[in-house]
């Protein structure tokens, strides 16, 4: 017997599509709130003490969060390599601006206050909002374009062809919805953000990261839903038509695909998981109150059940599309035709298995020793061992 | 040559890939250097080594942001520019990188930020156990990567699948235990070592020859050339290990390495000095060593190993086989499970050799239907540009030695000379500074320029491995990235000079003060705060 047979084709795929989802909301509710504090820095943080005392905040844990993200990368790689062949490439020039981002918040984090001067300083805390901002809204941009379906074929031999000039193809994904998703992205980051910095910080910081989260919230709580509407009679859905197995050979050409209908004619068919966007609103006017009130812990898990709740919704309604081409219905990604093979797909659940515990763990034992505000008294007397 | 897509592609893919190189080998030595030195000091509890630990930890803390950046970039940029490989070999290739992520990037990344930001809410051991989870994550991330780029060297443990039109993973173990990998491995993390050994010993030597900080100066000296020269042997020992691999997985590589155009008598001589020219299929001026290729590549006197000529030829044989693979293959696509049992029995005999038949993509879009013509033009594409291997090797082989006369030198003054060092030696060992980076870059040059045409050895051509993208597009983000890491390397240098020149930020004595405060602060929370605390 081989062991990968432990477990079937079929519970495997669905078991990576779980594992995904836990990846790309593990990063929005950890390196969520890195971002969300970066694109509020200008905004909270006034005076140099202030902004290190923002940037303190997460000064420790940063560098662990994003590895979510890295991992989630490498998880898509692993687990559905014609998804990120397509989408990476297709998505060229916004994948590269994230990159961009996400090289120069490192270098922004790290030299900062390695240097006395005013211009220096400011010039780095403008490239945390970058790094902040900018990725936290191409990601929205990117799951409203997605949930669109994007344009792209694939040949014969599975060469992934993306259709469009290269600035059409920039271009088209500015679409409006798209960018009402991008907004909305970046309002429940900073929202999650603000939730963070109301747990982390005190005085005027968290006083300013209050007011301009109860903002965030409401507008995360509003867009979702009004892109939710917008979603079910504007646009359509896909469906994959004819006999399909689960558990054949992952290559898109082998399934047939029909546009048309409504994504929500999925609530239909699985009412249960209309509890994930359930927990998206409602999580979503906890948080706004929690941040109104001042509460601290509450707010941050209010902050985490909505981002949980908002993403988990997405995923659900398109099940089991992944990736739906609207210029080639038939070249859509879903999980049963776009994943690894049977042994890779085992092999990365037993590594998954073993180890996400363990990051889990650890990773729960350094925020235990940081536990704890970060005042203008700690900034000030720690001056040359914190950013 | 006609520059296109291709070209560009991995114009941008090299230039990002040698920037985050850099980084790396500092990253992976300092971490573990840094380690050592807390460890020292958690044993004898002198604040000398404190003190080390956080100058060189600075430094290691300035270098690891802009490795961690660049190494982002890394991550993306095959999928972004290198689709159709991804997709090809993303089964196999994916899992590796994934697994990085899991293993070690994580443990890395989150004990780093605890290395710099616990001093004061740690105690000293869970301290040390931090900065050794550090070094052990940079490590590890190393062995995973090079699992990942040691499977495109020697592509074991996978088949190619009709059905998903794409390679699929056979045999984990296989990928996992390659020996090309694991030869790799060492020598690169060794290679890291070298790299933070040279770098410790330049700056420490530098500030000798100014009479500054001479107590850390000598301490780190005595560390990095005891470390410096059991890894610069290491680094040999295992590029000679790479090289007896070469022989059984990458013939075209080592026989361009050598300039060896032709199959020589058994045991072959290594050419230590020559001009190779591509046209003629001969090196100018050469001189021979007898016997050493043979030792090397073989570990024999009798076993030929073959030139560049003569695997030609051999290219020319699997071209054709692939040839036919590539017909049955259209066949299978097209017929799916329909397909008659004998073309099935066609493709799995010839199957091996379906990248061979790719090869022909460049020329034809009907690879099965090539000409004479296009078979000889794709056969003699299986042999790299020799001259760039030929002396970038040389260079780095050279360096490598050089370390070795260097760390033995230092490490006989520091153990038995009462740590004295010559002024012409402190001299030289600054100048020796950015050597092992050099080294390093040349040996990644070797690695990967030696690959080509492939990206995947014997699997999947360089030519067919990219995405369909514009040179518009790609244009943009390479001149973004040159601006960017221009950027990047201005600022990064410019703070490595400046922690440099002003030394280690406390005296020794603010370290003892330190100490002892820590000490009363670990015993008893409550009274640390009530006694005074000066800025650190």
């Amino acid at each position: 017997m081989i062991l990968n047979e432990l477990v079937s084709y079929e519970t495997l795929r669905l078991i990576w599509w779980v594992l995904v989802g836990v990846l790309l909301i593990g990063f929005a509710l950890t390196d969520g709130f890195d971002m969300g504090v970066g694109a509020l820095l200008p905004f909270v943080a006034k005076t140099d003490t202030e902004r290190r005392v923002a940037i303190n905040t997460i000064g420790p844990v940063w560098e662990g969060n994003q590895v979510w993200f890295i991992l989630g990368g490498g998880a898509i790689f692993a687990a559905w390599p014609p998804l990120y062949a397509v989408s990476f490439s297709g998505f060229y020039l916004a994948m590269w601006l994230v990159l961009a981002a996400l090289i120069v918040r490192p270098v922004a984090f790290k030299y900062r206050s390695k240097r006395d001067s005013a211009r220096w300083r400011n010039g780095w805390d403008w490239a945390l909002f970058a790094g902040g901002a900018v990725p936290a809204t191409i990601f929205g941009v990117a799951v409203g374009n997605v949930l669109q379906g994007v344009p792209f074929h694939f040949t014969d031999d599975l060469h992934a062809i993306y259709e469009g000039v290269w600035y059409v193809k920039f271009l088209s994904l500015l679409n409006p919805f798209a960018l009402c998703a991008g907004v909305v992205s970046l309002a429940m980051l900073v929202m999650h953000g603000a939730a963070w910095l109301t747990l982390k910080a005190d005085g005027a910081v968290q006083t300013r990261a209050r007011q301009i989260g109860a903002v965030a919230a409401l507008v995360a709580v509003g867009g979702y839903i009004g892109l939710g509407l917008w979603l079910a009679y504007g646009f359509d859905g896909y469906r994959i038509v004819g006999d399909y197995v689960t558990d054949g050979p992952s290559n898109p050409l082998h399934f047939e695909v029909a546009k048309g209908g409504s994504w929500m004619e999925a609530y239909a068919l699985r009412p249960w998981i209309a509890i994930a966007p359930a927990l998206g609103v409602l999580g979503g006017l906890l948080a706004f109150l929690g941040l109104r009130a001042g509460r601290e812990v509450t707010t941050l898990l209010a902050s985490k059940t909505a981002i949980f709740g908002m993403i988990a919704s997405i995923g659900l309604t398109m099940f089991p599309f992944i990736l739906p081409s609207s210029s080639d219905p038939g070249s859509s990604l879903t999980v049963w035709n776009a994943s690894s093979s049977h042994l890779t797909l085992f092999i990365m659940l037993v590594s998954t298995a073993i180890f996400l515990p363990l990051i889990l763990l650890y990773t729960a034992w350094v925020y235990k020793v940081l536990w704890g505000k970060v005042s203008e008294a700690d900034v000030a007397e720690n001056s040359h061992s914190l950013y | 040559m006609e520059f296109g897509i291709v070209e560009l592609s991995r114009l941008q893919f090299a230039t990002t890939a040698m920037f985050h190189f850099l980084f790396v080998p500092l990253t992976i030595g300092l971490s573990i250097i840094v380690a050592c030195m807390e460890t020292v000091y958690v044993m004898t509890n002198r604040p000398i080594w404190r003190q080390m630990t956080k100058f060189w930890g600075a430094l290691f803390g300035i270098n690891f942001a802009i490795g961690v950046a660049t190494g982002i970039t890394m991550e993306f940029q095959f999928g972004m520019n290198w689709s159709y490989y991804s997709q090809y070999v993303g089964d196999i290739f994916g899992a590796p990188l994934a697994i990085e992520g899991l293993m070690a990037f994580f443990l890395e990344a989150t004990f780093v930020g605890l290395f710099f930001f616990g001093w004061d809410k740690l105690s000293k051991v869970q301290h040390l156990m931090v900065a050794w989870l550090v070094a052990i994550g940079s490590n590890m991330s190393a062995l995973w990567i090079l699992i990942a780029n040691g499977w495109m060297q020697d592509p074991v443990g996978a088949a190619f699948n009709p059905m998903t039109m794409r390679m699929e993973m056979t045999d984990f173990w296989a990928v996992l235990f390659n020996e090309v990998a694991q030869a790799k491995f060492v020598h690169t993390v060794s290679a890291g070592y070298v790299t933070a050994s040279v770098f410790v010993l330049g700056v420490s030597a530098w500030y000798l020859l100014r009479d500054r900080h001479v107590e850390l100066a000598r301490r780190s000296i005595a560390v990095a050339a005891a470390f410096g020269l059991a890894s610069a042997f290491s680094v040999v020992l295992l590029g000679d290990e790479s090289g007896y691999n070469a022989t059984h997985s990458q013939k075209m590589k080592l026989a361009a390495i050598e300039g060896m155009w032709h199959t020589e008598p058994a045991p072959a001589p290594i050419t230590a000095f020559g001009f190779p020219d591509q046209a003629a299929r001969e090196t100018h001026y050469a001189i021979h060593i007898p016997y050493v290729m043979g030792l090397i590549g073989t570990r024999s006197l009798t076993t030929e190993i073959p030139g560049i000529s003569e695997l030609v030829e051999q290219a020319e044989v699997r071209i054709r086989s692939g040839m036919i693979a590539y017909e049955a293959l259209l066949t299978l696509r097209a017929e799916r499970d329909a397909t008659p049992q004998v073309v099935k029995d066609t493709f799995e005999l010839h199957s091996a050799d379906l990248g061979f038949a790719l090869l022909l993509r460049k020329y034809t879009d009907t690879p099965h239907l090539a000409t004479e013509e296009q078979i000889k033009m794709a056969a003699n594409d299986t042999v790299p540009t020799v001259w760039p291997l030929f002396w970038a090797f040389r260079i780095m082989a050279g360096l490598g030695f050089l370390f070795i006369g260097t760390m033995l030198y230092f490490f006989y003054r520091a153990s038995f000379k009462r740590m004295q060092f010559p002024r012409p030696a402190l001299h030289m060992a600054v100048w020796m500074i950015p050597a092992p980076w050099i080294a390093a870059e040349m040996g990644w040059f070797v690695a990967e320029f030696g690959r080509q045409p492939w990206t995947v050895d014997g699997v999947l051509p360089t030519a067919m491995s990219v995405s369909a993208l514009s040179m518009t597009e790609v244009a943009i983000t390479l001149a973004g990235f040159v601006i960017f890491y221009s950027v990047l390397f201005i600022v990064e240098m410019g703070l490595m000079l400046k922690y440099i020149r002003k030394g280690p930020y406390l005296e020794v004595a603010e370290t003892e003060a330190w100490m002892k405060r820590h000490e009363i602060r670990l015993m008893g929370r409550k009274n640390a705060d009530a006694i005074a605390m000066p800025a650190e």
